[in-house]
């Protein structure tokens, strides 16, 4: 309970999906040690935290940030760069650290102050054009970031794929400097997540949603609105910088693609909506089942394309193409705001709510 | 509290020209930094005929904003649909538009331009319908909404054209320059800024000097008090949306041809330009929006002649700069 916050998942289904997605995520480098689930399980891990971190903004102050994939970018970046300009060594990641998650704040810091005085709106279009200015710059200052091709790098010795930590006579199970990657990232989302949750559960939290059931009477209460949705920017931009460290420290890579790019930005809200927004707990869902579609239902789209192909039938090809899941995601979305506008954590707690009578 | 006659006149609103000269005086400014005339005066017509473009794609938007407090994030979408939808006309009939006669070519461009209205105002319809109709007064919700909208569309478009950049060469009569003197300014520029400029006037017409403009500005001051008198204020708006759509998809053909190639990404690349427009006029204003539009061309223009790097951010910085001095916009019309 102290470590939830006293914020339980408040239904069984839920806290049964958490748990086994905890514990999976827990035991995939031990059994299911192939590339491809090790990837999509860190994915898991890094986008629940910028997910819930996310949630931090939209669910809890309902302002739409279209900038979150820019805080996320710094880190990854300011990890990448300082790795690859000054060799691998923790004394870079450290520097990339130090340099990165301070920028991300004082950014959000600006554009709070610049645009969270007026209304959600504004902020939504502020955000998304300062995002779009800072793409273009990453991709134009080359010199520093590498342009479209972004900074690949060489990770610390002890992260290695080829530094052994447990050799495999020991318990049956080599401990590579890969895996512990993998817990390092598991560990520090996990603590990350449950920071924000410990974040939205504080009496900060509570002014935050105060602000945004009815923004007039938090202020009209003596809060200082202008405040708390600035240091609620600050905090997620931290967040977000952070999961973008970890990313890059994964990838052993930052370009616009994997950290940057606008799709992400899209991924993140999908994955909020879909999850729940204004529950945290939804990021952990949302992120799970999102990647999940994204690794496994593509492969399953690219079969019912061809067979659709072979059949003869017009457009259906096109339609279902692999490259086109995010037409199918985005009718998901659309279909999600309007038919279930809490989630899949609202639902499931919901559902618990009806069952117990009160 | 002042008492007035019925025959006499109501005071005249104080005039604001002050945003109305920023473009002029802009223009000005840089024109020593240049140097050379001839150069100005491309620079600058390639600016108005930019900016046209440009309001023309974004005068629903703040329409919508300022009467039904509906802010589209899927505006873009009609711009890609309009320009997609020209590509159905255009490439067909590209003997037609490649021929040597203005009347040919414009045989070619007028059923486009045409379908690209008709097929973004039936978008924009089914958007309002389905998607808008049900989040009325749900800021976020519209947010979401919209983007989903977006995203919908832009799949489809790939889906329908597949991912490829698709060519579209202007119509002959439109290539080429004017040349006076040492000055070259393009055709089709001129010919954008005209189209611009008839459409902004025509906007301004119907606003200020029909009952239904009537009706869309005090929709815009007032909503309620509108509906109370009996006017149904959803079925106006519904009209202003499509009108808007329209507008966008007729500015996503202009777009098209001026870049001579159409891809689905251009709706949600512009969408952060005409933001940007749209906040800087201040929500809700044509006025605003046309001045918005002109500065934003300008600086990318001036910005990308005198210092190119730092043209990729002189949008936001002069965002940041109008903001400063008026935090609504150039022009704030509601009170929201």
């Amino acid at each position: 309970m102290m470590l939830l916050s006293g914020d339980p998942p408040r239904s069984r289904v839920l806290s049964l999906l958490l748990i086994l997605i905890i514990v999976v995520l827990a035991a995939v480098p031990l059994v299911f040690p192939g590339a491809k689930a090790m990837n999509v399980a860190t994915k898991i891990c890094i986008f629940a935290v910028l997910v819930a971190s996310y949630d931090l903004l939209l669910g809890y102050t309902g302002s739409v940030s279209f900038a979150h994939t820019m805080f996320y970018g710094i880190g990854s970046y300011a990890v990448a760069i300082a790795l690859y300009g000054m060799g691998p060594n923790w004394t870079a990641v450290l520097v990339g650290i130090v340099i990165g998650l301070p920028l991300a704040m004082l950014l959000a810091l600006g554009i709070g102050l610049f645009s969270l005085r007026v209304e959600a709106i504004f902020f939504a279009m502020i955000t998304l054009a300062v995002a779009s200015a800072f793409l273009v710059l990453a991709s134009q200052f080359s010199w520093l970031t590498g342009g479209e091709d972004g900074r690949s790098f060489q990770l610390p010795e002890l992260l290695r794929p080829g530094t052994v930590l447990i050799p495999k006579d020991w318990f049956g199970l080599e401990i590579n400097g890969r895996v512990f990657s993998y817990y390092l990232v598991f560990v520090a989302s996990a603590a990350m997540v449950l920071a924000l949750l410990r974040v939205v559960n504080s009496p900060f939290g509570r002014v935050l949603q105060a602000i945004r059931e009815n923004r007039f009477r938090a202020e009209a209460l003596g809060y200082r609105t202008v405040f708390h949705l600035t240091y609620a920017n600050c905090l997620a931009a931290l967040i977000a910088a952070c999961a973008g460290v970890l990313n890059a420290l994964w990838l052993r890579y930052a370009g616009p693609d994997t950290s940057l790019s606008f799709s992400i930005m899209v991924d993140i809200l999908l994955m909020v909506v879909i999850g729940g927004m204004g529950t945290i707990y939804g990021a952990i869902i949302g992120a799970t089942i999102f990647t999940l579609a994204q690794n496994y239902l593509q492969t399953l789209m690219g079969a019912a394309s061809k067979a659709a192909a072979d059949a003869g039938l017009p457009l259906l090809p096109g339609l279902l193409h692999p490259d086109r899941w995010l037409l199918w995601l985005g009718l998901l979305f659309i279909a999600s705001v309007y038919f279930f506008p809490t989630g899949v954590v609202g639902r499931l707690r919901g559902a618990a709510r009806s069952n117990v009578p009160a | 509290m002042t008492e007035f006659a019925a025959s006499e006149r109501l005071p005249e609103p104080k005039r604001d020209i002050l945003p109305l000269l920023l473009p002029v005086i802009l223009a000005l400014l840089v024109l020593p930094l240049i140097g050379s005339t001839s150069s100005w005066i491309t620079l600058t017509v390639a600016s108005l005929a930019m900016g046209m473009m440009i309001f023309i794609m974004a005068s629903g938007l703040t329409l919508v904003f300022g009467l039904m407090d509906v802010l589209n994030f899927g505006h873009g979408a009609f711009i890609s649909v309009g320009a997609y939808m020209a590509t159905l006309v255009l490439l067909p009939l590209a003997a037609t538009g490649q021929a040597d006669s203005l009347w040919l070519n414009l045989a070619a461009l007028v059923p486009a331009i045409l379908l690209a209205m008709a097929a973004s105002a039936a978008l924009g319809l089914v958007v309002e319908r389905v998607l808008i109709l049900p989040v009325y007064g749900l800021h976020l919700k519209q947010i979401l909404m919209t983007m989903g909208g977006l995203i919908v569309t832009e799949q489809a478009l790939y889906a329908l054209w597949g991912p490829q950049i698709i060519p579209l060469p202007l119509p002959t009569s439109l290539r080429g320059s004017f040349i006076f003197g040492d000055v070259a300014i393009s055709k089709y520029r001129v010919a954008a800024a005209l189209l611009g400029l008839v459409i902004f006037i025509a906007i301004q017409l119907i606003l200020n000097r029909t009952k239904l403009g009537l009706l869309i500005r005090a929709g815009v001051e007032n909503r309620e008090m509108v509906e109370a008198l009996g006017y149904r204020i959803r079925r106006l708006f519904l009209g202003v949306f499509m009108a808007g759509s329209a507008l966008a998809g007729l500015g996503g053909i202009m777009w098209a041809l001026y870049r001579e190639q159409v891809h689905a990404s251009m709706g949600s690349d512009l969408t952060v330009l005409v933001f940007i427009v749209v906040i800087i006029g201040g929500l809700g204003s044509i006025g605003g929006c046309f001045i918005g539009a002109l500065l934003v061309a300008m600086v990318a223009n001036y910005g990308g002649f005198l210092l190119p790097k730092l043209a990729l951010v002189s949008n936001i910085l002069l965002m940041v700069a109008i903001l400063m001095w008026r935090p609504r916009g150039l022009y704030a019309v509601t009170s929201r």
